[in-house]
């Protein structure tokens, strides 16, 4: 049966679907219908609910849950999610499996409460201090926003990692019909790691402290190891028309929304325009996009941030292609008419040809 | 035949400590594995260590433990406490830990009565990054961030922890004891077992701070360590029951 709910519950529905049983927030906008949603459904499932007295606090819990084994998750948005960095990277350097999930706001500082995107660093190089990676998932629909958090969970156990869902006040408020599937994997390695007593074992620790010389060093090296099995299995994208364009967008999230209109609107030009829609940010589609860069005139990356997740286009494409960028910062957010311009700005002039006069006309 | 007076606790391991001499983490150490061994509760025990000194704690304790952030055992506590709430649950911190960077999850964790056993242990002064001054060193107190001495007007007054988290309703047991003798040892020991009994009773949250000596920051020796407790010390923090659900005022 469909419901009509905003993202946020969404996410929340989809996690005590998924078997989350512990959870623990803080308020604040644009992620408060999930918290709410939260205060209501964990009790009615036998969980915990705990609005924390900090972000830190939130996290910290959401590590305790996870060291003792249950699922937990925490969300919030951008300057909430800079404070729970500290705990992101203790659950990393001891790796535990959690869900983190930001809906992202404008930045830097207390910003705005309006749709954003640049928390893509943050998110996806680290964020917090240390040589680690969260897996980061895009959704671009509340439908993707339910689906994606049954995956987020399972990953996060089958790989031991903090998983981010990297959402935006969009993709967090607004309404679509959504239907949920439990879908939970049936293989996932059982937490023999995990806090429960040592009762008939030996005793099991959580840490990410390695004092003795050359054992930080190892440990940093078994994180690589895994991250690259993440980066073999994990990567997600949806492509559109890639084999024909001329062009190519990739854009994620609300953005990727935006671009879709644009493709759908560019079919009464002469160029044509695909796009790339990175699901996993990290780990990034990149070779995707590097045997695009090979085919197409160029490539345009759009996002609601000053240019960031263009950083890691660039990196794939190596030069193969010129890639440009179009963004919006502070809550405003491109229309597919300011994407439209863009790409007949940077479409070779043989391709624009009879372009210019139509422009106007764009529906 | 031979009758064993006195041994080494099972809960401790065969791990050399990291401790400096005259240090009084061993003995809490050591007091909380004899527990656990006389209550036969190792296998339903889970530990917090902090960032400081008592870091390495769980190399010392044979017990299931997690570490956390500076600060931030009272709330990854309560986040273990919640998946197993018929477990003993404890925390182990310094005073930088619980009493500087971790104040906001101590008084709130207090505040939710989480049923969970806090072990503070006060040596009023950052040991483990060389002497620094703690929210709970004492006025005139030299340390490497206070070479002239404490002074109100720059640095504040030592807080005190048992009588900060009595106020709030939450807390049910809270009781300052001290390392400077056997017999204070004892009443420590003594402590930490109404501690745990408050938690397995039900009865809610729990801390009991531990005057302990730290001889190399402190600049002297074991002797005149255990004499600057007793003599300065409590009188900045005063010893005994600070708060008692069994004997409500």
């Amino acid at each position: 049966m469909k419901q009509l709910l905003t993202g946020n519950e969404a996410a929340a529905e989809a996690a005590i679907l998924a078997g989350c049983r512990y959870y623990y927030g803080y308020p604040i906008t644009p992620q408060n219908e999930l918290i709410n949603y939260m205060s209501v459904r964990m009790p009615q499932v036998g969980g915990t609910f705990i609005q924390a007295e900090s972000e830190i606090a939130a996290i910290s819990m959401v590590h305790g849950s996870a060291a003792a084994g249950g699922r937990s998750m925490t969300s919030s948005s951008s300057p909430g999610i800079s404070l729970k960095q500290e705990g992101i990277s203790y659950l990393a350097g001891s790796e535990l499996p959690c869900v983190i999930i930001n809906i992202q706001r404008g930045g830097p500082g207390l910003g705005d409460i309006s749709a954003s995107q640049a928390d893509y660093f943050q998110a996806v190089k680290g964020g917090g201090h240390g040589d680690y990676h969260t897996i980061v998932l895009a959704p671009s629909s509340v439908q993707e926003m339910a689906d994606l958090v049954y995956d987020a969970f399972d990953m996060s156990d089958n790989y031991r990692n903090p998983v981010m869902i990297l959402g935006d006040a969009q993709i967090g408020q607004l309404m679509e019909p959504v239907e949920f599937y439990k879908k939970q994997k049936n293989n996932l390695p059982a937490k023999n790691w995990s806090l429960t007593g040592a009762q008939g074992r030996k005793r099991n620790i959580i840490k990410s402290f390695y004092p003795v010389k050359g054992e930080l060093e190892e440990f940093n090296a078994h994180l690589q190891k895994k991250y690259k099995m993440i980066e073999e299995h994990e990567i997600r994208y949806e492509a559109i028309n890639i084999h024909e364009a001329d062009i190519i967008l990739v854009a994620y999230g609300t953005s990727a929304r935006i671009c879709k209109e644009v493709v759908k609107k560019s079919q009464q030009f002469k160029f044509k325009v695909g796009m790339v829609r990175p699901i996993t940010l990290w780990p990034f589609p990149k070779e995707i996009i590097r045997r695009i860069s090979e085919k197409v005139q160029c490539i345009l990356t759009v996002e609601m941030s000053a240019g960031q997740m263009v950083e890691d286009v660039r990196l794939a494409v190596e030069s193969r292609c010129p890639v440009h960028f179009y963004g919006r910062t502070g809550g405003g957010v491109p229309t597919s008419l300011e994407v439209i311009r863009k790409i007949v700005e940077i479409v070779p002039d043989n391709k624009v040809a009879n372009t210019l006069l139509k422009l106007a006309e764009v529906k | 035949m031979q009758t064993i007076i006195y041994e080494k606790p099972k809960t401790l391991t065969d791990t050399p400590t990291h401790f400096c001499p005259g240090c009084g983490h061993g003995i809490v150490l050591r007091l909380i594995a004899e527990i656990i061994d006389t209550w036969g509760i190792r296998s339903k025990t889970i530990g917090l260590a902090p960032v400081g000194c008592a870091v390495l704690a769980y190399n010392y304790l044979d017990i299931d433990m997690c570490e956390a952030a500076h600060g931030r055992p009272p709330a990854v506590a309560t986040g273990i406490k919640r998946v197993h709430p018929d477990h003993v649950v404890f925390t182990y911190q310094g005073d930088g830990d619980l009493a500087a960077i971790g104040t906001a999850e101590i008084i709130h964790a207090a505040n939710r009565g989480e049923n969970i056993t806090f072990i503070f242990v006060n040596n009023a002064v950052y040991g483990m990054t060389s002497g620094q001054m703690a929210p709970t060193t004492m006025l005139g107190q030299k340390t490497a961030t206070t070479p002239s001495g404490r002074d109100v007007i720059n640095y504040g007054n030592p807080i005190r922890i048992c009588e900060l988290l009595a106020v709030l309703d939450g807390s049910s047991y809270l009781e300052r004891v001290s390392l400077s003798s056997p017999e204070n040892i004892r009443k420590t020991k003594k402590a930490l077992e109404k501690g745990f009994k408050t938690q397995i009773e039900k009865r809610g949250f729990s801390l009991i701070e531990i005057l302990s000596p730290c001889p190399i920051y402190w600049r002297m020796d074991a002797n005149e360590s255990m004499k600057y407790i007793d003599e300065d010390m409590t009188r900045t923090f005063p010893l005994g029951v600070v708060k008692d659900w069994e004997h409500k005022n």
